[in-house]
């Protein structure tokens, strides 16, 4: 039986054929845990509301960090990150949908009790 | 041609024995599994059913206790959700057919698909448990904290059987994700897959992004009723409109996990008894894609009188409106498709009408519930009860039963009685109609759901019900019988006997256990029907 | 273009072409579940979300007894059990097969500290008569909305301490695999699946610290 590389897909090539440096990796690391000592002392200081913004931020930065290096994300086809992408779209709307709720509850002129 | 064609080798004939079907890797014999299991809690969930329609042949609450009934109504609904409606077509139909379709020996994961079968049983062996040991009466939508602290009744059990069962659906829509993306035949691009496909693709992707979330929920309502943490109880802290928010989030996009498939086998059955393309292919593709993405904005439809805001209740009610559209996009496109079609009534045909009108009357009452100022008026009244019932019954079960007809002598090898078929297709919508179309009188009238008893002026319309309800009975055990002595006794089928485009029809019937015996190339349009 | 060895490969699958085809459906299959496990925890992060916004005080004040040293270690420690899972994925697409090993085995060894820190973690907790339920003790202005950031944090940890200790078993079948020299510069899509679900469980981590143990650090209440 003839055989071929069908297989109606991308035909990218795989993240694992792209060889990311063990140094590349260690440097991740460190940055992460630099990263992860600065929310620590952020968490110390008075920002007033900034302080939660700035604590996720700094959590998304690891995450990206984590996905695109670790996770070879970086050198992944535009399917691995629209999979990735739709994951995330849609906590975003089960947390923004929900909020849209709990924000506008007992505003305006229409008052529940 | 073969003419004695079941002394073919084929999937049935490969292995016998309960290991060989128990251990199996194939996607036909799981799929085959999966019908027998679902045919078996369709039959429990319509005993409830027919519990419920017996009590409300009278008035009073006279043939059993409230919280009797109260657990009729939940199991009928579990079952029925869960065990049913949400995996019948995709595991026994989209199973068997999403390889063949796409010319794939198997879908990606063979074993994850035998695993999600083993989930779902193990799932339905804890409901089965619960039932056993006196049922859950909270409704299959187990609010709290009425669910999480008060109800004495198993919901910790029936929670883990629907948490497991979960993970069944989860499973097959990630093998029919990747499935689509990596194991299409050579040509077989995304515009030339059969609008099967495209539904399966999209109920996939609902499955995977709704399913987690009802998951999480009903682990949090069991770590509130054994472990005394208080995330829904308002003794506790907690929110009950919350647990609303996050089982909706899921259980208004698996209504679309119940539809979906049910449109792509419609598109198959006009397609193929019009002998003619589906009109607007790319559109009805497409609209498969959006009832999926927007059916996920719209769950505060079902909480319009749960003292959510206001303002998030407007944004939800013109959501509603608009996942309306994809829907009415592939009814004219059916519609369309039919007009100088060369149109031919065998059973499935009779199924494809039934569902268009059905389906109808199911959607536009949506709408009327869709707007605000009505569903304060008829929510949790029989108004909701006809209308999901026009979509699930109407809809689904009737596109069920036309593909299960439609593909029986691919899957089986055999041909069914067609004059029983006939009539039986009509007894189903009769007895269906006459069953919920009171329903929708009664509740504008103002009859309450989940009541064993209710006002005696509302009778004629409960005992019409009850009458359509029996009716219904017969119309579903006249398939059960026939097909089943179709196995035994069916004249044997044809690689193609509808003349349909389709790789599946390209195989012998039943298709060999590896589908093809060398890869299909596909260089045509999809429903290529010569003019 | 497939390569004809491919088609006897001990590994690859007769429903699939080729290798290459069999990888990118298991690296496909993997991400796909990912998501779910997105939205899974993300239903969490959601009741979090809600009743952090509506009790931010009770929330903060709560926070503030969680131990921050053991949080902040075992963040260390999650995110170093992420190098070494990377190393073991770059261990075997050389065909290392002791430094598969290797990595492996450190990887299972910091999975396994974190827990350890964990049970550390939890066994105060309870000391503290801070486990929500009959025996929870608190002295503060919100008992009630306490108790439920508590429940929030013990389903949430704990949710993810189960996510860990499958990974920790997945990591112990797939040292077995190595050190059986399974896996190859040609094959090794069982390390590089796995791999994701781990870094994935660090992830998840990467956000319950700050949310959970880093609200309010710095000092009574300008929350509001």
């Amino acid at each position: 039986m003839a055989t071929h590389a069908a297989t109606g897909g991308n035909g990218e090539p795989q993240g694992a054929t792209h060889f990311v440096s063990p140094r590349l990796y260690v440097t991740i690391f460190l940055i992460l845990m630099v990263l992860t000592a600065v929310t620590v002392g952020a968490a110390f200081l008075d920002l007033g509301p900034f302080n939660t913004v700035v604590a996720l931020l700094i959590a998304c930065s690891k995450m990206t960090l984590v996905v695109l290096y670790f996770m070879h994300v970086r050198y992944s086809s535009r399917l691995t990150w629209a999979v990735i992408g739709s994951g995330f779209f849609w906590l975003a709307l089960l947390l923004g949908l929900t909020l849209s709720d709990y924000l506008t509850r007992g505003t305006g002129w229409l008052r529940y009790g | 041609m073969e003419t004695a064609p079941t002394l073919h080798a084929n999937y049935l004939t490969d292995g016998f024995g309960l290991k060989s079907w128990l251990l199996t890797k194939d996607h036909k014999r799981i799929a085959i599994l999966y019908l027998i299991s679902v045919s078996a809690f369709f039959v429990l969930g319509a005993v409830f059913a027919g519990l419920i329609r017996l009590e409300l042949l009278t008035p009073a609450g006279d043939l059993v206790e409230s919280d009797v009934y109260n657990k009729a109504f939940t199991m009928h609904g579990v079952v029925m959700v869960f065990f049913f409606l949400i995996p019948a077509i995709p595991a026994v139909l989209g199973n068997f057919l999403v390889p063949l379709q796409i010319g794939a020996r198997d879908l990606a994961f063979p074993r994850i698909n035998l695993l999600s079968w083993y989930v779902y049983v193990f799932g339905g062996i804890f409901t089965l448990v619960a039932l056993v040991m006196g049922g859950v009466d909270t409704g299959w939508t187990f609010y709290t904290p009425y669910s999480s602290a008060f109800s004495n009744s198993n919901v910790a059990l029936v929670v883990v059987g629907i948490f497991i069962n979960g993970f069944s659906s989860i499973l097959t829509g990630l093998n029919f994700v990747v499935t689509i993306h990596k194991m299409r035949a050579p040509g077989m691009t995304w515009f030339r897959l059969p609008l099967f496909i495209w539904a399966h693709y999209a109920t996939a992707l609902i499955m995977i992004l709704g399913t987690p979330v009802v998951a999480i929920t009903l682990v949090m309502v069991g770590a509130e009723r054994v472990l005394g943490l208080g995330i829904f109880d308002p003794k506790l802290g907690g929110d009950p409109v919350l647990f609303q928010h996050l089982f909706w989030f899921y259980s208004h996009p698996a209504v679309y996990i119940m539809i979906l498939p049910a449109m792509g086998v419609m598109s198959e059955l006009v397609a193929a008894f019009s002998r003619k393309a589906i009109f607007g292919y790319q559109v009805v593709a497409y609209s498969s894609l959006g009832i999926a993405a927007v059916g996920f904005l719209v769950w505060g439809h079902h909480m319009f009188v749960s003292s959510q805001s206001v303002y998030a209740a407007m944004a939800f009610s013109l959501l509603s409106y608009l996942v309306a559209i994809p829907s009415a996009i592939k009814v004219f496109n059916w519609t369309a498709t039919l007009y100088k079609g060369s149109i031919s009534f065998e059973a499935p045909m009779i199924y494809v009408f039934g569902f268009i009108g059905l389906f109808l009357i199911g959607g536009l009452t949506g709408l009327f519930l869709a707007a605000l100022a009505v569903d304060v008026h008829v929510t949790d009244t029989y108004f909701v009860v006809a209308h999901f019932h026009y979509i699930m019954v109407g809809g689904t079960i009737m596109m069920y039963l036309g593909g299960v007809h439609y593909w029986w002598p691919k899957i089986f090898g055999r041909t069914y009685p067609e004059g029983l078929a006939k009539v039986a297709a009509v007894v189903i919508f009769v007895g269906f109609n006459l069953t919920f179309f009171p329903q929708f009188i009664v509740g504008y009238l103002g009859m309450p759901r989940r009541y064993h008893a209710y006002p005696p002026e509302f009778q004629l319309w409960n005992i019409l019900s009850s009458a359509g309800a029996a009716l219904l009975a017969i119309g579903y055990a006249l398939p059960s019988t026939y097909l089943l002595w179709s196995l035994v006794k069916g004249k044997p089928a044809a690689p193609n006997p509808w003349g349909a485009k389709g790789l599946e029809w390209e195989t012998p019937s039943p298709p060999p256990t590896h589908n093809f015996t060398a890869t299909p190339v596909v260089n045509e349009p999809p429903y290529h029907y010569a003019k | 273009m497939a390569a004809a060895h491919d088609i006897h490969h001990p590994y690859l699958q007769h429903h699939f072409n080729d290798l290459e085809q069999q990888f990118e459906a298991s690296a496909l299959g993997m991400w796909v579940f990912l998501v779910t496990e997105i939205l899974f925890f993300g239903g969490l992060f959601t009741a979090y979300m809600v009743y952090r916004m509506q009790y931010a005080q009770a929330f903060a004040e709560a926070s503030g007894h969680l131990d921050i040293v053991l949080g902040g270690v075992n963040t260390g420690v999650l995110i170093g059990s992420s190098l070494t899972m990377a190393m073991a994925v770059w261990a075997a697409q050389q065909g290392r097969r002791r430094a598969q090993v290797t990595y492996l085995l450190a990887t299972i060894g910091l999975g396994a500290a974190f827990l350890g820190i964990k049970v550390v973690e939890y066994s105060h907790k309870f000391e503290d008569g801070l486990i929500p339920g009959a025996n929870f003790r608190f002295d503060g202005l919100d008992p009630i909305h306490a108790q439920l950031f508590y429940s929030l944090y013990f389903v949430m940890t704990g949710l993810h301490a189960l996510h860990m200790i499958v990974g920790i078993g997945i990591m112990a079948v797939l040292t077995w695999m190595a050190w059986r020299g399974r896996f190859t510069s040609g094959y090794h899509t069982p390390v590089e699946v796995s791999g994701l679900y781990w870094h994935f469980v660090d992830i998840v981590w990467i956000f319950l610290f700050p949310l959970l143990y880093l609200i309010d650090r710095h000092g009574p209440g300008t929350m509001h």
